[in-house]
């Protein structure tokens, strides 16, 4: 499986996300600059962390609006899988791929401290290899975590199976409803506050994060032979 | 030539825990009467008229998809035409 680990401007997690694929799934990732105007012959795109243009107006604002987001879009309007994580989420519920939006953390602190999520659904291609209120140790970075939508939206993600990860012990940002991450419908456009690239080894903490990649790998090997 | 000047302020069911940072240092500085403060961002545009597209559209589709996040932002804006000066 072939990854584009697309760089924004300020973007500073491109390196341990293109590292969790070459290195902890044994899988082919390459860096893809914003300018790009293609994704053609890549499987999967990953939207890393950082402060893509400065977190100016928004986080995610700006970035929104770049080159590669159009084919971005159309890649997950072919069913093909994407995933962002911190920045890379706020980028795509700026650009309505996923629903609601990320405020600045309840205590206006930037949080960097390792999080307890629960699996809340493992019936979606990024987390088959966990178990059903599995609890990670996976490490948030953020100041603009705190996710927030109406309660239509939340009672329409609830649903849907939408909440795929919630904060199980405290809820370090005031997101509603607890959630660290979402999956639109279709379930191939998965987005995150916490870092699973930042816990693919035991050795700095966690590989809890592995298993997040390892599931894309393994929904994707077995939907391209089953064609 | 118009000055557009836009307001965008969150929607009221949003809490907005920098307003509310802001309040209690006010309240520190020991005005109790200050009950509430929001904040808001506040952009200065200028647009050039347009054959074909009217100022308030391009105004509104601005800030509908980039100025303001409507699912937790809302926004009003004023437009004042400006005479060229040659």
């Amino acid at each position: 499986m072939r990854f584009a680990v697309i760089q924004f401007p300020g973007s500073n997690c491109d390196i341990d996300l293109l590292h969790a694929i070459r290195d902890g799934v044994g899988e082919e990732a390459e860096y893809v600059p914003h300018t790009a105007t293609s994704l053609a012959g890549f499987d999967g795109v990953l939207l890393p962390g950082g402060f893509s243009y400065g977190d100016y107006l928004r986080c995610g604002a700006i970035s929104r609006f770049s080159n590669v987001m159009s084919e971005v879009k159309r890649f997950a309007d072919e069913g093909k899988l994407v995933f962002g994580t911190c920045n890379g989420f706020q980028i795509l519920v700026e650009a309505g791929l996923l629903p609601g939006a990320l405020q600045r953390n309840k205590n206006l602190h930037f949080i960097c401290k390792t999080t307890e999520l629960k699996v809340e659904n493992t019936n979606t291609k990024f987390t088959s290899e966990y178990e059903k209120d599995e609890v990670l140790t996976i490490p948030i970075a953020h100041g603009e975590g705190n996710y927030y939508c109406d309660d239509d939206t939340l009672a329409d993600l609830k649903a849907n199976n939408q909440i795929v990860f919630t904060y199980a012990s405290e809820n370090p940002n005031g997101s509603v409803g607890n959630i660290a991450g979402i999956i639109n419908k279709k379930g191939n456009v998965l987005g995150m506050m916490p870092h699973p690239e930042r816990a693919v080894e035991d050795l700095l903490g966690s590989s809890d994060g592995l298993r997040f990649f390892e599931s894309m790998v393994q929904n994707f090997a077995k939907e391209t032979t089953e064609v | 030539m118009y000055n557009v000047k836009v307001y965008v302020t969150y929607k009221e069911s949003i809490l907005d825990p920098q307003g509310e940072a802001v309040r209690g240092a006010v309240h520190r500085m020991g005005f109790d009467e200050i009950d509430d403060i929001r904040i808001g961002k506040y952009f200065e545009i200028k647009v050039s008229k347009h054959e074909e597209r009217l100022v308030e559209e391009v105004i509104e589709t601005v800030c509908d998809k980039l100025l303001a996040n409507v699912v937790m932002e809302t926004y009003r804006y004023e437009i004042e035409e400006v005479k060229e000066t040659v």
